[in-house]
């Protein structure tokens, strides 16, 4: 019986391996580096190999006043946009899971839009419309403009688990006497849990990490990204850069990893696409 | 059917007493009109979306009929079409060629590269080395944006990475001779068309690799066995079976590569020659300069590219291969 199963598992040709293989270490290669150079002993971080590691330039950053309010702020930012998005990409996902009606396209279309136009149109389309209504950029405007494109993230993982779950289920609740907001609470929020787990995490790293929206709406803050960008016209700097460069990284990876692994095993998994 | 075999546990749950009162009819109220129950729904994300979103880029659009006078550097809502008329000036021109230019470079490159990546994912890796390989390609796609082209400043700088390992080996004269090339050359890899194009190619490559594999995993494997067993050889199955079915995949993740560097301008700012890119033109149009109303007659320039592209890799079939 074993041997007549040929479809699991033919071998790769060994070139074919050594391409994909290869692309990937292509993939990891600048993590690498970043990873490598934070513990970098020299002062102007550039030169390969690096003569020595070190741990100080850790406690050098974490000293350091401006990273740690960079630090706050995009945290704070991030919270909030994901917040927003939450509730907003849930009740775009319920109204447009199911029913067809006229100008459902349309809609859909709409949300996918912040992120399938360019960052920069976003930008300066928010810092415009600020102008004009005489808001002065700062915490606020950020959080909306990342709460915009961060929206279609939660919408894409609620939608992708609510079209899973049979409607029976809700029609069941429905018959034994749950009204509709019963039934949402007891039935469909269990089910969506995992689903705006995975979402909002996404979208909080999402947030943190942006910067072509955020250089337009940010003022005279500075998120986290933002900083390092300003930090790379600062050679004297470079180590302490390096050090939060890592961290940014870690901070912004481990969480996709986590998004991965909750919705794992199903069909759509969160974060196939931004 | 299902009803009654998708709940086993149906029977053990305790019941919620039936509720009376304003919550109960109002819930009727909204399963009776489920036309109102969708509007109460879609009222608030469409209300943030319509203000914020559209509103601004309406805003945006409008103000690329204003004038702006070169002399006082003021806008004035005085309405005239110089700022289209100006896009078609030479040097503008030049930065959306140039852009373009880049965007398909990286495109058809990320498509050679990610090709292989797919393929071995979607058909040779199954269970856990499957998992590990998803992982190795959203780690990279996530990990920071500025500090994925941070890292690379570092790399491609004279005396890192790139500059040791080529000296290793004896080919920083070859290093020289790619500089010396027009087009792609320059004073040094991080000023250097390659050195941006490499940097593009990298950041946005998993944006490719994996709707390129969902391609390949949705083709049957039946087709490739019975074109094998009909003669082909593997590159005639490849060109003849394989390509066919998974290119809408390519095309899906060609939409990301080569909008997203159409849209680029912080890589453009960090490395390469100094030419301007569509994103930095904008952002310093409407920065240093202050004129508002030819930066948003930019941004259409690539907001018309990038439907036209839509428009295209819908009829090639991409967006059921999203």
């Amino acid at each position: 019986m074993r041997s007549s199963a040929p479809a699991d598992g033919p071998r790769a040709p060994w070139w074919l391996a050594a391409m994909a293989w290869g692309g990937l270490l292509f993939l990891h290669f600048p993590i690498a580096v970043v990873a490598l150079y934070a513990f970098n002993t020299e002062e102007s971080a550039f030169s390969f190999p690096p003569k020595g590691f070190t741990l100080r330039w850790f406690a050098a950053a974490a000293a350091r006043q401006d990273v740690l309010a960079a630090i706050g702020l995009s945290a704070r930012v991030a919270l909030l946009a994901t917040l927003g998005a939450l509730l907003l990409g849930t009740l775009a996902a319920l109204a447009l899971a199911r029913r067809p009606f006229p100008g459902k396209d349309a809609v859909t279309l709409v949300f996918i839009l912040p992120i399938a136009l360019p960052g920069i149109i976003t930008g300066i389309a928010l810092l415009s419309a600020f102008r004009l209504g005489e808001v002065t950029p700062g915490f606020w405007t950020i959080a909306i403009g990342h709460a915009t494109f961060c929206v279609v993230v939660v919408y894409n993982n609620v939608v992708a688990r609510l079209r899973r779950l049979p409607h029976s289920l809700v029609e069941a609740s429905m018959d034994l006497g749950a009204d509709t907001f019963q039934t949402f609470r007891r039935v469909v929020l269990p089910q969506l849990g995992t689903a705006l787990l995975a979402g909002g995490i996404l979208a909080f790293g999402l947030s943190f990490d942006e910067i072509i929206v955020t250089t337009f709406t940010a003022g005279h803050e500075k998120t986290l990204p933002l900083w390092l960008l300003n930090q790379l016209g600062r050679p004297r700097d470079v180590p302490v850069t390096n050090v939060v460069a890592l961290t940014v990284m870690l901070v912004t990876a481990a969480p996709i990893v986590a998004a991965w692994w909750l919705t794992r095993g199903t069909e759509d998994v969160a974060g196939a696409s931004k | 059917m299902s009803a009654l075999t998708t709940q086993p546990g149906a029977g053990t749950l305790p019941l919620a007493p039936t509720r009376q009162g304003p919550w109960r009819a109002l819930s009727t109220g909204l399963y009776r009109r489920p036309a109102l129950a969708l509007l109460l729904l879609l009222v608030p994300p469409l209300l943030w979306f319509g203000v914020v979103y559209l509103g601004s880029l309406l805003a945006l659009v409008w103000q690329s009929v204003y004038t702006f006078d070169d002399f006082t550097m003021a806008v004035t809502p005085e309405l005239t079409w110089a700022n289209y008329l100006a896009l078609l000036d030479a040097a503008n021109l030049d930065v959306v060629l140039r852009t373009v230019g880049m965007a398909a470079a990286v495109t058809v490159a990320c498509a050679v590269l990610a090709f292989p990546i797919a393929y071995y994912m979607a058909r040779y890796a199954t269970g856990g080395l499957k998992g590990f390989l998803y992982v190795a390609v959203m780690l990279p796609m996530w990990a920071s944006y500025i500090v994925k082209a941070y890292a690379w400043t570092v790399i491609l700088a004279k005396g890192g990475v790139i500059h040791w390992f080529l000296g290793k080996l004896g080919l920083l004269g070859a290093l020289e001779w790619v500089l010396a090339l027009p087009v792609v050359g320059g004073t040094s890899l991080s000023t250097s068309n390659l050195g941006r194009f490499l940097v593009f190619t990298y950041v946005w490559l998993p944006y490719m690799i994996l709707p390129t594999q969902a391609a390949i995993e949705r083709v049957p494997q039946n087709l490739l066995a019975a074109s094998a067993d009909l003669g082909a050889r593997p590159h005639q199955t490849f060109r003849a079976v394989l390509m066919p079915l998974a290119f809408p995949g390519v095309v899906a993740g060609s939409i990301f590569t080569f909008s997203l560097t159409l849209g680029d301008y912080i890589i453009p700012q960090l490395v390469g020659p100094p030419g301007l890119f569509v994103g930095s033109m904008v952002s310093t149009l409407q920065g240093s300069v202050g004129n508002v109303p030819m930066a948003a007659a930019f941004t259409l320039v690539p907001i018309v590219i990038v439907s036209l592209y839509l428009a295209a890799a819908r009829r090639l079939g991409a967006f059921d291969a999203l």
